[in-house]
């Protein structure tokens, strides 16, 4: 006996399905800072996305040309928020390039030691958020605590939590307080041993490894052509890193490895930002014993540097030299720079163009996270829906810094 | 799948594999190692509620870093803010309370937000600093705009200006209340108390001014 639909044609059983589309963000808290995610579904497949971001966009490169290169400070503040300190040192580094100046010794640990803060703070908040956005709210609760530390300690040495507005170009706005050194030591241990603590909560649990391992795998090639690099790139076991591959400031003498991954998942990502905080905790004890508890800070040249306030007030050189930098400027000579260095995210990097007027002709940042949500697209494709959230989380993006 | 890890570049730099996942027994059991993460959980738990019956909690205001609660009841209780903290500004004065600042406008070119409006005035015929120096007839900083920065502090070439007064910028509710004129801005004092101006320069009129000599010639 034949089957009775034997002359029925195959498609004309099946319901008919068209891809259902759905939109996640720019306001979804899992989509941290403001992305868009318009995602074609097939089932929980996701079939394509596009990823849109831009949504954050304040024209930071365009203002940047109103005003003094002192005054691109405060925005740089705003570029990456969770490790100001770190866009703060790369603008003024790019500044100083551009000059062909070095600053002294002492502010090159200095600003060294409150770069690495700022790094374990970018790192403590895209690890915690990580694990908070699969459930895991605990350990989000003490890796902010833990930066709350290090953000109490900035202030106490910038006078703001956040916006420090701190980095000038030659130096730094003010010389490190005296219980700086105290501090980080003090801060760094209390870090460690949080980071410990959230090892111990997450690696053993098995619904975290699973959310996470083989999830959101990109390619080393991949990595490279889409020119990601920071954590990221070194989850897939390229060690790029800028602070040995090309050290400034004092990298170059300081001891410390550079973590890398194996496979380029998620989970390699979170283990590489855990790695990478025990590092920083290195880095910021080498600087904090090779540091020197007294010298000059900002760098001898009336032509870059505010005069001290003694001189300003009392002699009549030291109030034209103030007058000048303040009305007209610090002037850059002509030319254009590009300047990089490890941000929390990856390669930060600065390219300045001056015409030798006291304001920007052009500013242009390379922020990294702009560059690494570029591959959302492509390690999400194909991934179910829910792995968005863990593969998304482990990017780090930050929209201050990729929209600019 | 696995990567080679390679040296790279010049500096031939290796990198230090991180772990993968240890998938013993007890991780795909799931249950002991549940148990053991609650039993963290748990042991701050204890710790802090014991911290709390007993009294024991560590003044999360100057002892942040301590383990424990670290929960500061704004506003009952405050936390100081560091010695280099930037608070709402505030106009010095000399000494027969005048305002310290020259109106050179320093402080509003250096602002990166320009919200600070001066308009300067000329003291008048036969005050000693008339034609020597000029005084701001008004000075108005808009607090909603300022991004307290501190870049008008360090711009301020007579240490008329400062932003130590320990405060934050407060809520108010309506947008004139955040136009902080001159008056207001001369009221707040120091952290010490104190509204003198920190600049060891003596003006005209003024003791220990060794006089404009000038006019003499
Ligand atoms: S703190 Fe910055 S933004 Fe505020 S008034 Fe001073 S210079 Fe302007
Ligand atoms: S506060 Fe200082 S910088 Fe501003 S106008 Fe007065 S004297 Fe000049």
């Amino acid at each position: 006996m034949e089957p009775l639909d034997q002359e029925l044609d195959e498609a004309e059983l099946e319901m008919p399905t068209e891809p259902m589309l759905l939109n996640v963000g720019p306001a979804h808290p899992a989509m941290h800072g403001t992305v868009r995610c318009v995602m074609e579904l097939s089932g929980e497949i996701i079939e394509h996305v596009d990823v849109q971001v831009g949504y954050l966009h304040r024209g930071f490169e365009k203002m940047c040309e109103r005003g003094t290169w002192t005054q691109v400070f405060p925005y740089v503040d705003r570029c990456n928020y969770v490790s100001p300190m770190l866009n703060n040192v790369a603008f003024a580094l790019a500044c100083e390039k551009m000059l062909g100046v070095t600053v002294p010794e002492r502010c090159q640990w200095y600003r060294i030691i409150l770069g690495e803060l700022a790094r374990m703070s970018d790192h403590l908040t895209c690890d915690g958020a990580m694990a908070m956005e699969l459930g895991a709210f605990t350990p989000f609760l003490w890796m902010i605590k833990a930066r709350e530390m290090i953000w109490d300690l900035l202030e106490e040495e910038t006078g703001a939590r956040l916006t420090h507005s701190f980095g000038r170009v030659g130096g730094m706005a003010s010389p490190p307080t005296d219980n700086l050194k105290d501090n980080a030591r003090a801060v760094t241990q209390h870090i460690l041993s949080v980071v410990d603590e959230v090892e111990k909560l997450l690696l053993g649990n098995r619904i975290f490894l699973d959310r996470l391992e083989g999830i959101g795998v990109i390619s080393q090639a991949d990595a490279i052509s889409l020119g990601w690099t920071g954590p990221c790139l070194r989850a897939t076991g390229v060690a790029y890193d800028v602070r040995k591959a090309s050290p400034y400031l004092k990298y170059g003498e300081l001891d410390f490895e550079v973590p890398v991954g194996t496979t380029g998942d998620c989970f390699d990502r979170f283990m590489v930002r855990l790695a990478e905080m025990r590092q920083s905790a290195r880095i910021i004890e080498q600087a904090c014993q090779r540091m020197a508890d007294k010298g000059p800070v900002n760098i001898d040249d009336p032509r870059i540097i505010l005069p001290p306030k003694e001189e300003v007030y009392n002699t009549i050189e030291g109030t034209i030299q103030h007058f000048k930098i303040v009305m007209e400027g610090l002037k850059l000579p002509a030319g254009e720079v590009y300047a990089y260095t490890e941000g929390g995210n990856g390669e930060l990097g600065f390219y300045l163009v001056s015409d030798g007027s006291g304001t920007p002709y052009r500013v242009r940042i390379r922020p990294p996270c702009f560059l690494i949500t570029a591959g959302l697209e492509r390690i999400i494709t194909g991934a179910m829906m829910a792995d968005v959230v863990p593969s998304f989380g482990s990017l780090n993006m930050i929209g201050g810094e990729c929209d600019r | 799948m696995k990567n080679e890890t390679v040296a790279l570049g010049p500096n031939q730099v290796v990198g230090a594999p991180v772990p993968r996942p240890q998938r013993s027994a007890s991780v795909q059991t799931y249950i002991p190692e549940i148990a053991k993460g609650l039993g963290i959980t748990m042991k701050h738990f204890f710790q802090n509620t014991k911290e709390m019956a007993f009294g024991q909690r560590n003044d999360p205001v100057l002892e942040g870093i301590e383990d424990g609660i670290n929960c500061i009841s704004y506003p009952e209780q405050k936390r100081p803010y560091p010695a280099r903290f930037r608070g709402v500004h505030r106009l010095t004065q000399r000494e027969d309370g005048a305002p310290r600042c020259v109106a050179c406008l320093c402080c509003s070119t250096a602002c990166p937000a320009q919200c600070i409006h001066i308009e300067a005035g000329e003291y008048p015929e036969g005050d000693p600093r008339r034609g020597y120096e000029r005084f701001p007839k008004r000075f108005v900083i808009d607090e909603l705009r300022c991004i307290f920065c501190g870049f008008c502090v360090e711009a301020c070439p007579v240490d008329a200006i400062r932003m130590d007064t320990g405060v934050h910028a407060a809520p108010y509710d309506s947008r004139e209340q955040f136009i902080f004129e001159k008056d207001i801005l001369m009221g707040f004092p120091g952290r010490d108390g104190s509204r003198l101006t920190g600049n060891s320069r003596h003006e005209p009129g003024e003791g220990g001014h060794p006089g404009v000599d000038r006019d003499k010639h």
